[in-house]
């Protein structure tokens, strides 16, 4: 094999090796701003416009929360402040909010705030908290009257 | 609800699922394999290898197994990670073959063909990871299962019978006809231990102690935990001989206490420890003694030094390859990388310098740059704090394991014994590394997948509007 050719090879597999480089850099290029950037709320579909006669005072509310209660449960009735946040919920005597409940755990979960979005995030308990029948995985976005499910006890944010 | 409403509108990203990106990239990666095979048979012996299809089919179903693998397990994991590590194992096992060409190993007993069994375990072992562990915050509650774990493959070299010493490392377990280094595997538990415990620990660990020279230092009390890992890896450095992992496990713990705290106070202290330890080790240990010498004067010591011992052969013969190769090498076969003792497993690098050059070596080290990259933007777009710290302990992992090896054989710091990730022969490391990878990938994977949605405002407030309109119903009535 010639000199010649030699050369070509080790320049043609130098390219290569540098158009893969660049290629990579232009994926993570894109990565970062090809991300389309959203609202959290416009994340959401859009609502259907209000039927029938809605009066402009029941339409949606845009309150402010200002605390977590419990609804459902045995301890029923007990509120506590958003500004504490961020707000552990669980059975052991550190959490904010202390549940008698034997399907929750020692720190269950927390509600916390990022921007004006209220998260609810399960800390790796073992029966999970629950938004409507649905499991969560991650922080997930609640806001005034989702119900956050705990064993047997239901919470939600009230203005 | 316009985008200029910032009472109620937090930006968020949406990141793509990029899988496509991926594919694109692999097929770079596994042209850069195969075309590195192909230059080495080109120029080693002037013909096309004469395995190039066997060889080839096997590489390109290793890795569309881990790509099909990744679309099917984590869908929405980061781009990049995957084909960057297939470059540099494919890489890595060409010039590793090139040396094998150049020993003159038979087709079974080459180091090629065993680093390829290896890889193949590497990308089954990816595989299981991503499907045994669907989310990573799981591994959490092993955290101190995983602390003991690493201990036990840390001490499984000191026992009888199955420990062995190799070039004076007892680093090494016999399995059979196989040897392992389960420091390798300790590598990964650590990561996960130390993520465990300092994300819980970590507020404790935050509370400043006194202030000197602008910089909260941390707590007497609160030492504990870094002096068991100082102790831990200066064990390791007495015990094993084994500066390398001594060096990478206190470097993990030390890079994770200060992303976990926030703290600078903990970099000042963890530096000063490691300062008393170089320090001590310099003074009792010869064979530290000797490797900061070989460091400081290398040429001196070429081949054998004055006191007829110490020996910088493999590090200036490193030099010399790299010199001699300059910008761009002198092309697969034209270089003499044979010269360079363990020239496919501590020196490849050297290796690659010398055949391929500075524009090779240059690229490589990009590509690390952006693994790293890569597993701290992940920590940055984690929703967990245990996502978070994994991530960061994984990504530095490579990182620190790169600096000492690369930093160690270009002469920047004193040499130590570790591999280059994917890029050396060693089954031990690589399958490991395979694992980190998916570890990374899985985070990855949470991190970018889209939230789920919860039921908003304006179902609640439909849902309330039909309740009143019952009421209403009732009063016309």
């Amino acid at each position: 094999m010639s000199e010649l050719t030699l050369f070509l090879i080790r320049v043609a597999y130098l390219a290569i090796l540098w158009i893969f480089v660049l290629a990579a850099l232009s994926v993570i290029r894109s990565d970062m701003f090809g991300a389309r950037v959203t609202n959290a709320s416009a994340g959401q579909p859009a609502a259907p416009p209000a039927r029938g006669k809605a009066p402009a005072a029941r339409a949606p509310r845009r309150g402010v929360p200002t605390h977590v209660a419990v609804t459902t449960g045995s301890n029923a009735g007990v509120t506590v402040p958003l500004s504490q946040a961020p707000i552990v919920i669980g059975r052991g005597s550190d959490a904010a909010i202390i549940l008698d409940d034997d399907y929750a755990s020692t720190r269950h979960a927390r509600i916390a705030v990022s921007g004006d979005q209220w998260f609810v995030e399960d800390l790796g308990s073992t029966n999970g908290t629950y938004i409507g029948s649905v499991r969560i995985n991650q922080p997930t976005a609640i806001s005034l009257g989702t119900q956050v499910r705990i064993g047997k006890t239901i919470l939600e944010l009230r203005k | 609800m316009s985008g200029f409403t910032p009472a109620s509108s937090m930006p968020i990203f949406v990141h793509r699922s990029r899988r496509g990106a991926e594919l694109v990239l692999m097929i770079l990666a596994v042209a850069v394999g195969i075309g590195a095979y192909t230059a080495v048979g080109l120029g080693v012996e002037g013909k096309i290898p004469v395995d190039i299809v066997g060889y080839g089919t096997w590489l390109v179903v290793l890795l569309v197994a881990a790509h099909v693998g990744v679309r099917l397990m984590a869908p929405y994991a980061d781009p990049v990670l995957l084909p960057l590590v297939a470059m540099l194992n494919g890489v890595g096992l060409a010039v590793i073959h090139r040396l094998d060409l150049a020993a003159g190993a038979s087709e079974t007993d080459a180091f090629a063909r065993q680093q390829l069994i290896w890889m193949t375990l590497g990308v089954v072992l990816f595989l299981i990871t991503l499907f045994l562990v669907p989310d990573h915050r799981m591994l959490q509650r092993f955290t101190y299962t995983a602390g003991l774990g690493a201990v036990v493959m840390l001490i499984l070299p000191m026992l009888p019978f199955i420990g062995k010493t190799i070039n004076g490392a007892r680093i090494w377990i016999n399995l059979g006809p196989v040897s392992f280094q389960p420091g390798e595997v300790a590598k990964v538990l650590l990561v996960i231990c130390f993520a465990g415990y300092l994300a819980v620990h970590r507020d404790a660990l935050a509370l400043a102690g006194r202030r000197f020279a602008g910089i909260d230092l941390p707590r007497g009390r609160d030492l504990g935990p870094l002096l068991m890992m100082w102790a831990i890896s200066l064990a390791i450095l007495v015990l094993q001989r084994d500066l390398g992992s001594s060096l990478l496990f206190y470097g993990l713990f030390v890079v994770t206490l200060y992303v976990a705290t926030e703290r600078k106070g903990w970099i000042v202290v963890g530096g000063l420890l490691f300062a008393g330890g170089v320090f001590a080790a310099l003074t009792l240990f010869s064979h530290v003694r000797v490797r900061v010498f070989t460091w400081l004067d290398p040429f001196k010591y070429y081949p054998v030094g004055d006191d007829g011992v110490t020996s910088s052969g493999q590090l200036v013969e490193g030099l010399f390859g790299m010199a001699w190769g300059g910008m761009i090498g002198r092309g697969f076969g034209s270089g003499e990388p044979w010269r360079i003792p363990y020239a496919n497993s501590d020196f490849i690098i050297p290796a690659i310098g010398e055949e391929l050059g500075l524009t090779a070596i240059l690229a490589l080290l990009l590509c690390y740059g952006l693994i790293v990259e890569r597993g701290l933007r992940t920590a940055i777009v984690a929703r967990d704090d245990f996502g978070k710290l994994l991530s960061v302990g994984l990504a530095s992992s490579i990182a620190l394991q790169t600096f000492v090896v690369v930093g160690g054989v270009t002469g920047l710091i004193p040499l130590t014994g570790l591999t280059t990730p994917f890029l050396s022969y060693g089954g031990s490391s690589l399958v490991a590394n395979w694992v980190i990878v998916a570890l990374l990938l899985r985070v990855s994977d949470q991190s970018r997948r889209p939230l789920p949605t919860a039921p908003s405002d304006e179902d609640l407030a439909a849902e309330e509007t039909q309740i009143v309109k019952l009421d209403k119903g009732a009063l016309n009535r």
